[in-house]
């Protein structure tokens, strides 16, 4: 019962952010994804300013706040739902019998507006809200009254992101991480996207006291994915094939509790065939180095080539990292868990490995898997599933063997606007999935 | 099915017991859940194979039948179940269940309602995703098929995490005793903006919410009603493309002299044929897109609920 509780505590505490946790800013309803920890001093630049995120810590995930401008400057405050005048929303809802006006005789001249750059700086000094500098560049504006409905909402919307700008505080969970990474930096997470992400961890059948072998070279987002989908019971085996552990950084964004990130073990493949004990110190420190070395990479690499829209907020110094105590996952697993994979094998496995041999890496990994254990092998590429596949086949060493392409496409819903999105994605990668048999032919 | 706790892991449930639940695996397309007993006999065109030739043996297995037929034995997992479970109706297949589990957020202690129930083919993956310490609650207006699931989840072993209840939800909205209680919610039902209203009451503030129809009329009469207390609002449609593969071997024309007109390479099955030729045949593996694919299944609308102070 008591085991309940904390369960069913540690899903609830989640809702509320605290000091030091990591979030998703979503401004302006998706324009723009920043990843960023809250801290007292950490700052989320919008236009030209940078703003304070204390007013955050504590909020619930999903609360909205607003540019305000007052008496000190500007800075973010909470919008409450009662508070909020949802122009836009109403509109949407509002169905025009007939819509006489066109766009015949509309110039685009830039001559429309009246109001100039000074005289919007002069309406914030005398403390107009957002919401009045909208109203204010309506009623100066010549062509207004001539748009059609839709395209008066359409501009009603656009100056509502620029002069009074909304930031989302949203939950880190698999879904929204992949999202943004897909987003904004889609080479790190091997273009995994996030419906393809979720194939993964169906077709293992990932679940909770399980124990799934992760090859896990985008970033750390599917040995994260994976650990949420557990909840903090069974392990993650993060395994790497070669000399040193593929980095892991995405991991640290998920929030996951103390329980939840010691269940993220990484091993090497060498370790779980091995027949006698490694020292395992030595291996140990050597990780965590190799993690923090790689850290920084990412981030000189960002502030450097990363264009001005798309930022992310450096990470919190070493004072700040131990005074919130963020939770280390990917410590080696221990002797006594390795045994019992020995023992029992693994209950699934999933590889997303872009660089290495597909055939030669899950002809290696099968034999480590329990029976009747399935398996995803995702990559960017058809061509080495194929013969990943082919291979398989042959050897007898599976059944039930598919190459899948998902296929997503986003829709705008609007009364009398409904249609598929302009934009789409039309990559999200492949999977071979597939149940290991014994085959006591092959043995 | 499930490892409901850390003893009953799925990779130390190795061997195959009386009682137990088996997919019987012929081909990719073929395959059919079974329940082992002592006695009984699985018939196919294969043959007749004896459950008591299947009981000690390691899931995965391959069995043989009296006439020398094999199947395999593979252990059940939500994706296998939707593949054989029997349609009392239309089913979800696993690209809009893994999308649908994932968009809402649902981990293990999560609390789910869903309606209507239909087959459960959702619900297993539902039951999967909030387990051990999580719980379903899965409601159709149907008093059979809702024992029919009830029936299911007995079998496949789900029924301390699924709960089914007989409740016409578009009429009546959901129980009371579940207000605020809920994380995520999942709705299949013809009409699913009468059931907005009280989606908002059962959710918790940032909760998630997911609508599945087939048509866009309904999608966009919910996306209207979920204007008023959900923000977030997205629709998608999700689809999978299956690819084939063949290997295609390229006879060398080593000393064939003469006639101009080449033998086009021959297509052939792959086989395991223990090689005797000589190696001055190569192969290539191929792939490409299957001629057939699924158009459309339906609308996938997400949503969250507002968050007030």
């Amino acid at each position: 019962m008591s085991g309940n509780q904390s369960r069913a505590d540690s899903v609830q505490s989640r809702r509320v952010t605290w000091e030091g946790c990591s979030v998703l800013l979503d401004i302006n309803d998706g324009d723009r994804l920043v990843f960023s920890r809250l801290t007292e001093n950490s700052t989320l630049k919008i236009g030209k300013k940078n703003y304070s995120l204390r007013p955050l810590i504590g909020c619930p995930f999903g609360s909205l706040f607003q540019v305000e401008y007052g008496a000190e400057g500007s800075k973010l405050s909470r919008l409450l739902e009662s508070a909020e005048v949802s122009n836009i929303q109403e509109n949407g809802d509002y169905q025009p019998v007939e819509e006489h006006r066109d766009n015949r005789e509309l110039v685009d001249n830039n001559k429309a507006q009246s109001l100039s750059g000074e005289d919007i700086e002069e309406l914030r000094r005398q403390g107009a809200t957002g919401d009045k500098i909208i109203e204010a560049l309506i009623a100066n504006s010549a062509t207004f009254e001539k748009k059609t409905a839709f395209s008066q909402e359409k501009y009603r919307l656009k100056k509502q992101k620029k002069y009074a700008p909304r930031v989302l505080l949203r939950r880190p969970v698999a879904r929204s991480i992949c999202e943004t990474y897909f987003t904004k930096y889609p080479a790190r997470i091997g273009f995994m996207r996030v419906d393809t992400l979720s194939l993964l961890l169906s077709m293992a059948n990932v679940a909770a006291n399980s124990d799934i072998l992760v090859v896990d070279m985008v970033g750390g987002l599917l040995t994260g994915a994976v650990a949420e989908r557990m909840g903090g019971s069974g392990y993650v085996c993060n395994m790497y094939l070669e000399s040193s552990p593929y980095p892991m950084d995405i991991v640290r964004m998920f929030n996951f509790s103390d329980e939840i990130c010691k269940r993220i073990v990484r091993t090497s493949l060498s370790d779980l065939c091995s027949v006698q004990n490694d020292p395992s110190e030595q291996m140990g420190h050597d990780v965590s180095v190799t993690a923090n070395a790689s850290d920084e990479q990412m981030c000189s690499h960002e502030t450097l080539t990363e264009p001005a829209v798309m930022e992310e907020i450096a990470p919190p110094s070493q004072n700040e990292i131990s005074k919130c105590k963020i939770p280390k996952a990917g410590d080696k697993a221990s002797q006594e868990t390795i045994d019992l994979w020995k023992a029992n094998g693994f209950s699934s496995l999933i590889v997303a490995a872009p660089e290495l041999d597909t055939w030669n890496t899950v002809k290696d990994l099968m034999p480590h898997l329990s029976h009747s254990a399935p398996f995803a092998i995702y990559h960017q590429y058809v061509q080495p599933l194929a013969t990943c596949m082919h291979n398989l086949q042959i050897e007898k060493m599976a059944v039930g063997l598919q190459i899948s392409e998902p296929w997503l496409r986003e829709y705008q819903v609007l009364p009398s606007r409904t249609h598929p999105c302009m934009q789409m994605s039309a990559f999200g990668g492949y999977i071979l999935s597939g149940v290991k048999i014994c085959n006591p032919e092959s043995t | 099915m499930l490892a409901l706790d850390t003893s009953k892991k799925l990779s130390f449930n190795k061997l195959i017991a009386d009682g137990d639940l088996v997919i019987v695996y012929e081909r990719h397309d073929t395959m059919k859940a079974v329940n082992v007993c002592e006695g009984s006999v699985f018939q196919n065109r294969f043959g007749v194979f004896k459950h008591s030739d299947w009981i000690g043996k390691p899931f995965g297995s391959k069995v043989y039948s009296n006439k020398s037929g094999y199947v395999y034995l593979l252990a059940p997992s939500p994706e296998l179940w939707t593949l054989v479970l029997s349609h009392r109706t239309q089913i979800l297949y696993i690209a809009d269940i893994s999308f649908v589990i994932m968009y809402l957020e649902i981990v293990p202690g999560c609390l789910v309602l869903e309606s209507g129930t239909g087959s459960g083919s959702l619900t297993t993956s539902l039951a999967r995703a909030v387990a051990p310490t999580g719980h379903v609650y899965t409601f159709d207006f149907h008093e059979q098929r809702a024992a029919s699931a009830r029936e299911d989840f007995e079998r496949t072993g789900l029924s301390s995490v699924v709960t089914v209840g007989v409740r016409d939800i578009q009429g009546n909205g959901f129980p009371d005793e579940l207000c605020g209680m809920a994380d995520a919610m999942f709705l299949d039902l013809p009409q699913p903006w009468l059931v907005i209203a009280s989606a908002a009451k059962m959710l918790k503030p940032d909760g998630t919410l997911c609508s599945f129809s087939p048509c866009i009329e309904q999608v966009q009469r919910s996306c209207e009603a979920l204007r008023m207390n959900f923000t977030d609002i997205r629709t998608f449609e999700v689809l999978l493309r299956t690819y084939e593969v063949r290997e295609v071997k390229n006879d060398s024309m080593q000393g064939h002299g003469g006639s101009p007109s080449q033998q086009p390479p021959c297509k052939r099955r792959q086989t395991n044929e223990g090689s005797n030729k000589q190696e001055s045949i190569s192969s290539t593996i191929m792939a490409r897109p299957s001629a057939e694919a699924r158009g459309h299944t339906g609308y996938l609308t997400f949503a969250r609920l507002k968050c007030s102070a």
